[in-house]
């Protein structure tokens, strides 16, 4: 990674769940001294200091005065803390200290549910903790617009620790990170310490050409092999500007890795020069245009975020809209947003008893040899069966019980 | 100091300041038959217009019978906002008093300015109850004598079997007559209730009214009434108004918390307990309240009518109560304006006394009239036992509040808490003061597991398919101790610096000296 080596250096801070780790550089046969301040020294200051003393230990730290003052936070966020504030005066280059990395929960699947996509701001310890909690879809580890620019390189590790850690603290949710654009010094350099670290699928933001895309795939193709990985880690191309919104085709087809293409409503309207408000209309030509796009090339489409957590009655509006438009999912910044979108995306009672006749009739059809097939006065044709057996699988997935809803 | 095993195991000593004290024999076990109640001296009064107002504070504390050690009281009903404590500590100091109890139904950050007094000894001890730093000052061993923490019902127990005799209560009230006739809910520091002062001016020597509201003959309603008090002092103020209560309360935003509370509303529901005629405590922590929005809508999806809810009345409450969704709220104080101003005009909003709510040696009390109690906790521990008043480190920070009355008298008591704070685990092996004993402690809500108390095979059954995450308690602890490691034991000293007492007077555990 490309920045300056020097002789003092901070990572963190004292906030709830954090730490702050100072490393300031001494004359030769200072030695290693460790100093340790938390709001829970009486039951981990011992172990906090073993930790920090193993660390310099494992990275050969020489002459280092290292301060921590600690707000409860938990281990892989020292070491994460540690290990970037060591790694800025020279020590431990591209070495993870927080022992071996679990690939436990590393499950990229190509089609699955994608109603929630909850954004995490990565440097947050005490909101990503519990994160997997609350039951969203997708979970997005963030490194880009949440994350100031002089926080980066520190968020990597944060992110890097979360993903590789013994302790699912992201449950069942797919694991995304989204990684700053390439088009920035940052990009290259999220990929090379996340991609190790096996995330489900990479968030690309602000997608313009399917170069784009290809660039990423080039990089994470070499990560990937260099390091043993076998499974393909997914793409989820973010458009948010007007010639993302132009090229949406060919940034869907640009990766067989992709699966949704996801839009962004905040960067798009700054992108056209227009307020965002609150029905959306200056978005929604760019919102069915990313629809269509990806539903030309085989994959699904994602909403953008609904950004007012106090309004649960317009979030059900924006998602009625979404799913009507032909999302699959809405991008969220709470969890308590998630059971209204799930709660939308859910097919209806009546939808789930008229999918039911239609494969009654078709059963039954079956068993007289009947050609044609008729429900009621209207005809079954392809399409119907098609839909009626999509809305008994989301059904299923989402765990629904279908059987209840009884033919009548 | 001779000490003896009681009924949870913990070491408890024969007498706390001279008073000989029984261990703690079960939550329901105290034989009391043949004892009588105190009872105040016998006073007279005369006919003709009095007027109990005196010339300031100094006119009525000159009149009173000043003394060293003895006991004045207090309520809590100004919150973080009260003047009275400090001011009337800070004039008995001046005047040379020394070794003086203090009785405080609970105290606030505002009150830390008695911590030196504390230590220069005008204050020899506290009886009732105490938290932030000068629960700190009590756990560094700043307290002459040992301090006494008791429950709101177990106040009212120890004053009215004679345990805790008051001299002199001093209380706040925003409107008040010149006859001693007074209330909370009117005048510029309104408050709500005054019942917690209500057993004070019934069993004290001396009762002081302090307002900053005189209003004419008779001051109505009268939640302390004249009949039960010797002066009124008018002052300035009487506290701050904007740290008195809160506006509204707003809810909390925490999706942890909001999360505990929905597992603990859909515990509720998956019970079988959102039903007409409900009746529920929660108090008014984050979760608390979240808790009742929880249950005020699944209530409303259902059509039905919870009869009561008890405690601390909120906005949440008062909005149930004005959509109909609550018959009653029957409440010892309040936490916020609307609270304040329901109680003042809704005629279904009414104050109780705690003797009325939570007192145990009574012929009843509306505690045990509860279907759930919704509570909070600092440590729970693998029987169940939970302590409210400590830290794991041994610091007395906490109030102990209704807790005790409430898991006593609840049908199903809960416990909702995030299962670690800050790294420290809230499942311990054994909590570090035991506030409430397990056996009245039904369930524990938090956001990594449920665990149903063993004793509750009801609550097992009844939730046996359900899709929670419900756990043994052994099992959530190992889960959180895999996320935080296992935290290193807390060496304190064997100097007692407190001793809790359950309900019944007898002695349920010991706060021993942190050291510095």
């Amino acid at each position: 990674m490309s920045f300056n080596i020097v002789d003092q250096a901070v990572s963190g801070k004292a906030d709830k769940s954090d730490v702050l780790v100072s490393c300031c550089k001494k004359e030769p046969g200072y030695g290693v001294k460790i100093t340790v301040k938390s709001s829970v020294k009486a039951f981990y200051a011992k172990h906090i200091e073993s930790l920090a003393a193993k660390s310099a230990e494992e990275l050969s730290v020489k002459d280092m005065l290292i301060e921590i003052e600690d707000n409860g936070a938990l281990d892989f966020v020292i070491l994460a803390r540690l290990e970037a504030a060591l790694h800025k005066t020279g020590y431990g280059a591209g070495k993870n200290i927080s022992g071996e990395i679990c690939r436990d929960y590393f499950k990229p699947e190509f089609s699955r549910l994608r109603r929630s996509r909850l954004y995490i701001p990565g440097n947050n310890p005490d909101l990503i903790i519990n994160a997997g909690l609350f039951g969203a879809d997708s979970l997005i580890l963030d490194l880009e617009d949440s994350v100031a620019p002089e926080q980066k390189f520190d968020t990597r590790y944060i992110v890097r620790n979360i993903l590789t850690c013994k302790n699912n603290f992201l449950g069942s949710s797919e694991r995304i990170v989204r990684i700053n654009p390439l088009s920035c010094e940052y990009g290259r350099e999220d990929l090379e310490m996340i991609v190790p670290a096996l995330p489900d699928t990479i968030l690309i933001p602000k997608c313009e050409t399917a170069d784009d895309i290809i660039e990423v795939e080039k990089i994470v193709k070499k990560i990937e092999h260099e390091n043993n990985i076998e499974s393909k880690i997914l793409f989820m191309p973010l458009i948010e500007t007007a010639k993302g919104v132009i090229n949406a085709y060919d940034i869907a087809r640009a990766s067989e890795r992709s699966v949704a293409l996801c839009f962004g409503a905040e960067d798009f309207t700054r992108d056209i020069g227009c307020e965002r408000t609150r029905d959306g209309r200056e978005t929604f030509s760019a919102r069915c245009s990313v629809v269509y796009a990806a539903k030309a090339a085989g994959i699904e489409a994602i909403d953008t975020v609904f950004s007012d957590i106090e309004d649960s009655e317009g979030l059900r509006k924006s998602t009625v809209e979404a799913q009507s438009l032909g999302f699959c999912g809405k991008g969220l910044i709470h969890p308590g947003q998630i059971k209204i979108v799930h709660e939308v995306f859910a097919p209806t009672d009546e939808q789930i008893r008229y999918a039911n006749k239609v494969m009654q009739a078709i059963e039954e059809a079956k068993s007289r040899g009947a050609g044609v097939i008729a429900l009621g006065s209207k005809m079954i044709d392809a399409p119907v069966v098609e839909r009626a057996k999509k809305t008994l699988e989301l059904a299923k997935k989402m765990g629904i019980e279908t059987a209840k809803k009884e033919v009548r | 100091m001779e000490m003896i095993k009681n009924a949870l195991g913990r070491m408890v000593p024969t007498e706390v300041n001279g008073r000989a004290v029984k261990p703690y024999a079960g939550a329901f076990a105290d034989m009391v038959s043949g004892r009588r109640k105190a009872a105040p001296s016998i006073p007279r009064c005369f006919p003709g217009r009095i007027n109990k107002v005196t010339n300031g504070l100094d006119q009525a504390l000159d009149k009173l019978p000043l003394r060293d050690g003895m006991c004045i009281s207090f309520h809590h009903h100004l919150r973080n906002g009260d003047y009275i404590v400090n001011m009337v500590v800070e004039n008995l100091a001046r005047r040379g008093f020394k070794d003086l109890v203090l009785a405080p139904t609970a105290l606030f950050p505002v009150h830390d300015k008695l911590i030196p007094y504390i230590e220069s000894g005008v204050i020899s001890h506290i009886e009732g109850s105490m938290n932030g730093d000068v629960g700190r000052a009590c756990s560094y061993g700043k307290m002459k004598k040992t301090a006494t923490l008791r429950s709101h019902g177990g106040r009212v127990r120890a004053v009215q079997d004679g345990d805790l005799h008051i001299d002199i209560a001093f209380i706040g009230a925003s409107a008040a007559d010149c006859y001693g006739n007074a209330n909370g809910v009117a005048g510029k520091s309104a408050c709500g209730p005054l019942s917690y002062s209500n057993v004070d001016s019934l069993y004290a020597d001396y009762s002081v009214i302090i307002t900053d509201n005189l209003v004419p003959f008779p001051c109505i309603p009268w939640s302390i009434q004249g009949g039960n008090v010797n002066y009124v002092v008018t002052v300035d103020s009487i506290g701050d108004p904007a740290q008195i209560v809160s506006g509204t309360t707003k809810l909390t935003k925490s999706p942890t918390q909001l999360l505990i509370a929905e597992y603990a509303a859909r515990f509720v529901e998956e019970i079988g307990y959102i039903k007409e005629g409900l009746s529920f405590q929660a108090g008014a922590g984050g979760i608390s309240l979240a808790f009742n929005v929880y249950l005020a809508e699944m209530m409303k999806k259902k059509g039905v009518t919870a009869s009561f809810a008890h405690g601390g009345g909120n906005s949440v409450l008062v909005k149930m109560l004005e959509e109909g969704s609550l018959k009653y709220i029957c409440e010892g104080q309040c936490f916020d304006l609307d609270a304040v101003r329901s109680l003042r005009e809704n005629n279904n909003h009414v104050e109780s006394t705690l003797s009325i709510s939570y007192n145990y040696h009574a012929k009843g009390c509306i505690a045990h009239m509860l279907d759930i109690g919704v509570l909070g906790a600092t440590e729970i521990d693998l029987d169940f036992n939970v302590n409210v008043n400590t830290h794991s480190d041994g610091l007395l920070l906490h109030g102990t509040g209704g807790f005790p009355d409430v898991a006593a008298g609840s049908d199903v008591t809960i416990i909702t808490a995030p299962s670690f704070r800050k790294r420290i685990p809230i499942i311990r092996e054994k909590v570090t003061t035991v506030t409430c004993p397990g056996e009245l402690i039904d369930v524990v809500v938090t956001e990594r597991g449920i665990c149903i108390n063993p004793r509750r095979q009801d609550l097992i059954d009844k939730t046996k398919n359900s899709k929670l995450p419900i756990k043994s308690i052994e099992e959530l602890m190992e889960d959180v101790y895999k996320i935080t490691g296992v935290p290193e034991k807390v060496e304190l000293d064997d100097q007692i610096v407190a001793v809790m007492e359950w309900r019944d007077g007898s002695v349920l555990d010991v706060i021993r000296k942190v050291k510095i």
